[in-house]
Formats: C-alpha cells, sequence, structure tokens
C-alpha cells in the first residue's frame, strides 16, 4: 500500500515536471521572438547581419530608432491611427449597444428578421468584401479620406451580437423602475441601461481598439495612393524594405516600427486581460 | 454623425408596411401586439436602424455590387460606367480557359490547400494541447502562461510578420537553432526558396524529377507533378507564422470549453480506476466537442482568407509559391487593373470557404 501510493507520487510529480518543462519550452517559443525584436532595435545592422540570436544589443545603437522616429513618416502614421482608432471605437460604442439593446429588450416587428441578418453578415469573409468595398467608396467619393476608412470599420457584427448577449443577462427591475418614475426610453438607456453595461462597453472598447488599430486590408485599399492618410500597419509594410531576397533588408528599422506598432495593444492586452479572454469567450457563442 | 438624422427617420414609414408580410417562427413578438409594438416599436427601429444601415450599406451591398462586378470588365481606374458587360468570361478565365489566370489560381489554390492541411492540424492540437496543461489543477503561474501564448495573436499582423522576416533571415534564428541541431551550417534563404516541401523530400529519396504520369497530365494547366509538390519551403515560413499567431486564441477557446466541463465526472472516472490518457480520449475530448467544432470552423475560415502575412513576407514569390486567392484578388484588383476577375476570384474563394466549412460540418455530424 505504501509502495504503491509512494510510487504513483513519483509518477504524479515527474509528470508534472514534465508539465512545466513543456510549458516553458512553449513559453520560450512564444515570447524569445519579441524579446529579440526588442533587443534587436538598439543592434546595429552590421552587428545583426553578423548574428541575430543574442537578447541584448553588443554595441547598443539609436540609430534605427532615429530613423523611424525622426527620418520617416511614423509619427504621422501614429496619429492617424490614433484618429482612426478612436473615430471608429466611439462610432462601433454607440450603434453596436444601441442596436445590441434594442434586440436585446424592445419588441418590435422584423427584429427576429433583423438578428438573422446579423448572425449571416457575421460569417462573411472579410476578403469578399475587398473589391465591392473599393468600388462603393469610390462611388461615394470617399476614396483616400478619414470618413472612408472610419465608416466601414464603424459596423461591426460582432459587436452588436456580445451587446445584445449582455442586455440580455441584465435584470430588467431597474429599467422598469425608471420606467414607473416617468423616464422615457431614451433616459432609460442613456441613464440607467448604459452605466450597467460598463463591462460590455470594455469588452466591446478593447476588441474595438485591437482590430482597428491592427487593420491593414482595409486602409490598404482606402488610402493606398494617399500617404499622408496611411496608418500604421500599412506604413509599417513600406519601412525598410530594401529589394527581394532578404540581404537588404534594414532588420533593425523593420523592428523597430514593428515593436512600437505593437506596444499601445500590449499595454492595453496587459492591463485589460480578462477582458480580451471574455471578448473571446463571448464571442465564440456564435460558431 | 451628420447621417443621424437621415438614418433615424428613414426606416420609420416602413413600419406601418410590415404587417403584411409573413413572418414564420417567430411567437414572442406576436404575444404582444398593439401597444408594445407601437412605440417599442418605432423605438425599437430608431434604435438599429443606424447600425442596420451601416450594415447594408458597407457589407450587403458592396456584395451584390461585387457580384455585378464579377459579371464585367472593369479597371477599377476608370469610372464603372465605363466598365462592359462580359458574361462569364471572368469565371471562365479562372476555371476553364488555359492561359497565365488559370495557371496562377490553380496555384493559388495548390498553395492555400496545402496552407489549410498544413495550419489547421496543427494549430488545433497545439491550441487544445496547451490548454490541457495550463488547465492542470495545481499549476502555478497560469495566468502568465496564458498570457504568453495568447499575446501573439492580439498582435498587428504586419508587424508580427516582420518579425518572422527577421527571425527567418539567412543570418536568423531558425538557422542558427538548425545549426545548432543539424550536422553542418544551414544557411537557407527560407523566404526565397521556392522548391515545395514533398518535392524536396522525394529528392533525398533520389526522385529529382517527375515520372512520366504525373508530368503528362495536368488540372487547370497545373502538372499533376506541380500540384503534389507540397508547400514551398517560403509557404512554410508563412504556415509556421499562422500556427504561431493564431494557437492562442483557440488555446483560449479550448480553456473555456475545459473549464465548462464537471469535474464530478472526470473524478469518479478516476475512482473507477480508468487512467488519465483513457480519461481524456473517453471522457473529456467528447465533451470538447462543440469547440472543436468551433476551432475547426474558425481554422478554416481563417486560413482560406490568408493575406496580410503574404503581402508583409514574400509579396507572393517566390515563383509565385505564396499565391493565395485572397491575395490574387489584391493582385488582379489593384496592380493589374481587372476588378471584375478580382471579385469573380473573391466569389470563387467564398465558395470554397463555404463548401470546406459545410464538409466539416458533415464530417463532425456524422460521428455522432
Amino acid at each position: 500500500m505504501a509502495m504503491s501510493d509512494a510510487s504513483s507520487l513519483r509518477v504524479r510529480s515527474a509528470r508534472r515536471f514534465v508539465g512545466y518543462l513543456l510549458l516553458g519550452l512553449a513559453a520560450v517559443a512564444f515570447v524569445y521572438p519579441f524579446a529579440l525584436s526588442v533587443a534587436s532595435t538598439f543592434k546595429s545592422r552590421a552587428e545583426v547581419a553578423a548574428s541575430s540570436i543574442l537578447p541584448w544589443p553588443e554595441e547598443a545603437t539609436l540609430r534605427a530608432w532615429e530613423l523611424v522616429f525622426l527620418r520617416s513618416e511614423f509619427p504621422t502614421w501614429m496619429v492617424n491611427s490614433t484618429i482612426v482608432t478612436v473615430a471608429a471605437t466611439l462610432l462601433r460604442l454607440i450603434l453596436d449597444t444601441m442596436a445590441g439593446y434594442s434586440l436585446a429588450r424592445l419588441r418590435w416587428r422584423g427584429q427576429g428578421l433583423v438578428f438573422a441578418g446579423v448572425l449571416a453578415v457575421l460569417s462573411v469573409p472579410p476578403i469578399v468584401l475587398t473589391v465591392p468595398r473599393f468600388l462603393l467608396l469610390k462611388e461615394l467619393g470617399l476614396l483616400n479620406s478619414y470618413t472612408g476608412l472610419v465608416l466601414p470599420l464603424a459596423v461591426d457584427a460582432v459587436g452588436i451580437f456580445i451587446a445584445k448577449q449582455f442586455f440580455e443577462s441584465l435584470p430588467r427591475e431597474l429599467e422598469e423602475a425608471a420606467r414607473i418614475d416617468g423616464a422615457n426610453l431614451w433616459q432609460t438607456y442613456w441613464h440607467v441601461v448604459l452605466p450597467l453595461a460598463r463591462p460590455a462597453l470594455i469588452t466591446l472598447t478593447i476588441l474595438s481598439f485591437q482590430g482597428t488599430w491592427n487593420e491593414f486590408l482595409l486602409p490598404l485599399i482606402v488610402m493606398r495612393a494617399s500617404p499622408e492618410h496611411w496608418t500604421l500597419p500599412l506604413g509599417l509594410s513600406t519601412l525598410g524594405r530594401g529589394g527581394a531576397g532578404g540581404q537588404t533588408f534594414d532588420y533593425p528599422v523593420m523592428l523597430t516600427a514593428s515593436i512600437v506598432t505593437i506596444i499601445p495593444v500590449a499595454i492595453v492586452f496587459i492591463v485589460f486581460q480578462r477582458f480580451f479572454v471574455r471578448g473571446v469567450a463571448t464571442s465564440g457563442i456564435k460558431g | 454623425m451628420s447621417t443621424e438624422t437621415s438614418t433615424a427617420s428613414a426606416p420609420a414609414p416602413q413600419t406601418p408596411a410590415r404587417p403584411r408580410i409573413p413572418r414564420p417562427g417567430r411567437g414572442s413578438g406576436r404575444r404582444r401586439r398593439g401597444r408594445a409594438t407601437g412605440r417599442q416599436g418605432l423605438a425599437g427601429w430608431l434604435f438599429v436602424s443606424p447600425a442596420l444601415l451601416g450594415l447594408g450599406v458597407f457589407l450587403v451591398l458592396p456584395i451584390l455590387l461585387a457580384l455585378w462586378v464579377s459579371f464585367r470588365d472593369w479597371s477599377g481606374l476608370a469610372p464603372l460606367e465605363t466598365s462592359r458587360p462580359v458574361g462569364f468570361d471572368n469565371y471562365r478565365d479562372l476555371l476553364v480557359d488555359s492561359g497565365v489566370v488559370q495557371t496562377d489560381f490553380a496555384k493559388s489554390l495548390r498553395n492555400n490547400l496545402y496552407y489549410v492541411l498544413g495550419v489547421v492540424p496543427v494549430q488545433t492540437f497545439l491550441a487544445l494541447f496547451l490548454a490541457v496543461l495550463v488547465n492542470q489543477k495545481l499549476l502555478k503561474g497560469r495566468t502568465f502562461f496564458r498570457t504568453a501564448f495568447y499575446f501573439p495573436s492580439v498582435t498587428s499582423s504586419i508587424a508580427v510578420a516582420f518579425i518572422f522576416v527577421f527571425l527567418f533571415s539567412p543570418t536568423g534564428l531558425v538557422n542558427a537553432l538548425l545549426s545548432a541541431l543539424l550536422p553542418g551550417t544551414v544557411s537557407l534563404v527560407w523566404l526565397d526558396e521556392p522548391t515545395g516541401v514533398i518535392h524536396l523530400l522525394l529528392r533525398l529519396v533520389g526522385v529529382d524529377s517527375p515520372p512520366a504520369l504525373l508530368a503528362e497530365h495536368d488540372l487547370m494547366g497545373l502538372s499533376w507533378w506541380e500540384w503534389l509538390s507540397g508547400p514551398s519551403v517560403a509557404l512554410s515560413s508563412i504556415m509556421m507564422l499562422a500556427t504561431w499567431t493564431t494557437t492562442g486564441t483557440f488555446m483560449l477557446m479550448f480553456l473555456a470549453g475545459l473549464q465548462g466541463i464537471s469535474e464530478e465526472i472526470d473524478e469518479a472516472a478516476a475512482i473507477d480506476g480508468v487512467g488519465p490518457r483513457q480519461r481524456f480520449l473517453r471522457i473529456t475530448l467528447p465533451m470538447l466537442k462543440p469547440t472543436l467544432f468551433l476551432v475547426l470552423t474558425l481554422g478554416l475560415i481563417g486560413t482560406w482568407q490568408v493575406f496580410d502575412q503574404v503581402y508583409a513576407m514574400t509579396e507572393g514569390g517566390p515563383q509565385k509559391t505564396t499565391f493565395t486567392p485572397a491575395y490574387l484578388v489584391y493582385r488582379e484588383g489593384f496592380h493589374n487593373a481587372a476588378m471584375g476577375r478580382a471579385a469573380a476570384i473573391a466569389f470563387i474563394l467564398f465558395v470554397v470557404i463555404m463548401a470546406f466549412t459545410g464538409l466539416q460540418r458533415l464530417l463532425l455530424r456524422k460521428e455522432d
């Protein structure tokens, strides 16, 4: 009895050790590329070309940072990305929560049909929309403008879905109390429902921030001809590339711009991690 | 915001016209007729109409327009009015008539097929594996591991693509690792190597040129030998990037699924002497089936649309071995001024995605 206990204990701790070992290896595989990239932003081109595996620079230089911030359009792209992200996120919050509230709480004819439509739109692959969006924005005269980039980004079916799910989970009593106190529908929505919806609003904000900040395909087709409107990912894609083959790439410059593009999302991610997790979990339900 | 007023008033006149339309399968609305559908109905439409207008204008209308354009010859540069109808020509160029257009499209389909077959199983397996590891009861540092695995998923696709261009560079980390593990020095130019992985393996066993059977037959202008090349070395690096970035998201979904499974059944089986492997295969895995279905579906939909990574890492090269249908949509539409053809590619891709997810749904259902 004692023997088998001891051996099962040994098996269990051996298993736990293997578990940690595997997790550790996986963590290195996921973290090291970022660490190495950050270090390489402080390396010279020569150092990177000779060997690029050390996670610290042997001779630190700010060359790449100066090139990116002082001698490229990078700061402009940062400002543009901020404008577009803030505008699209604000619009999304308003549109998504209003539509979600209406679908969750109000009763009107055609509701089922509209919700089915929202679900159907969820499954349209974005790539299918490339040509048509270009076509439509061209016809509307919105190419190469912030409006043309923000409006398509402001509409999102996932957000409507998340908002609807959330409002359905809220107890009705407070809204009914407000109604009895004489508040109209808009007042109830604005003063009672929205303040209760803070967790959903944060989830929506984060999803929208991350999605808009990283969006590449839409700015590529909308802003191609107008570099002064470029957002970060689009501008980034043009940086540090000398030609084909790989030898002519200016890796420190490419990595500096990449890391700076990642940093805002990284900060938001670390601070609001549980909301990211919730976002994945909720949007996962839709399947 | 100037659209607000016009959108708010637009749907209102529709409301009275609605009742005549039969709506099957909706009971809850019928119960609350009268006052509820009067004032609340109007408010309901007012609340939903801005979003609805957006979805209609930027999602539904464009799709219809694109379907129309796919039957026309339009450069994308000249005004739309100057385009002319060409019937099924765009589709015929891609699927039937031999020529460079067809061969390019065939290559893109081949590449993406290998991409899907490589990425989807690997990322699904890895995600499940990591989720099980992270979900261990007594694990310390769970948040750290979860964060580390999920973080790449939230970053900019172009930024991580650049990081991978760097890792796969001739003197980069990947070659350094391989040089340490394998005899000799590895100095593979990953992103510039067009040879297919299956062709490489065949070369190792001495098969250098195609057997007559495979060289003589072709499908869509591409010889059977070419179809069977496997993903090129360059495409393989993009596949590794894709696996690395998306595994974390799917791990989170599996984690949510695992946490939804009650521990009691598992514990009861453990008391009955069922080993951990059997418990996982017989109890956990069957209960994870909905999550598995979701992960596979999202994986399929995502991998059939790979674009950003191709654009940033290889621009379709070397020798068109990283062409994908999504990349061709962009290339034909915006570089070759063939918007009609680009739209046609997009619709074929749409059908392919639907077919794959439908097939997979069918397969998973049959197991029940």
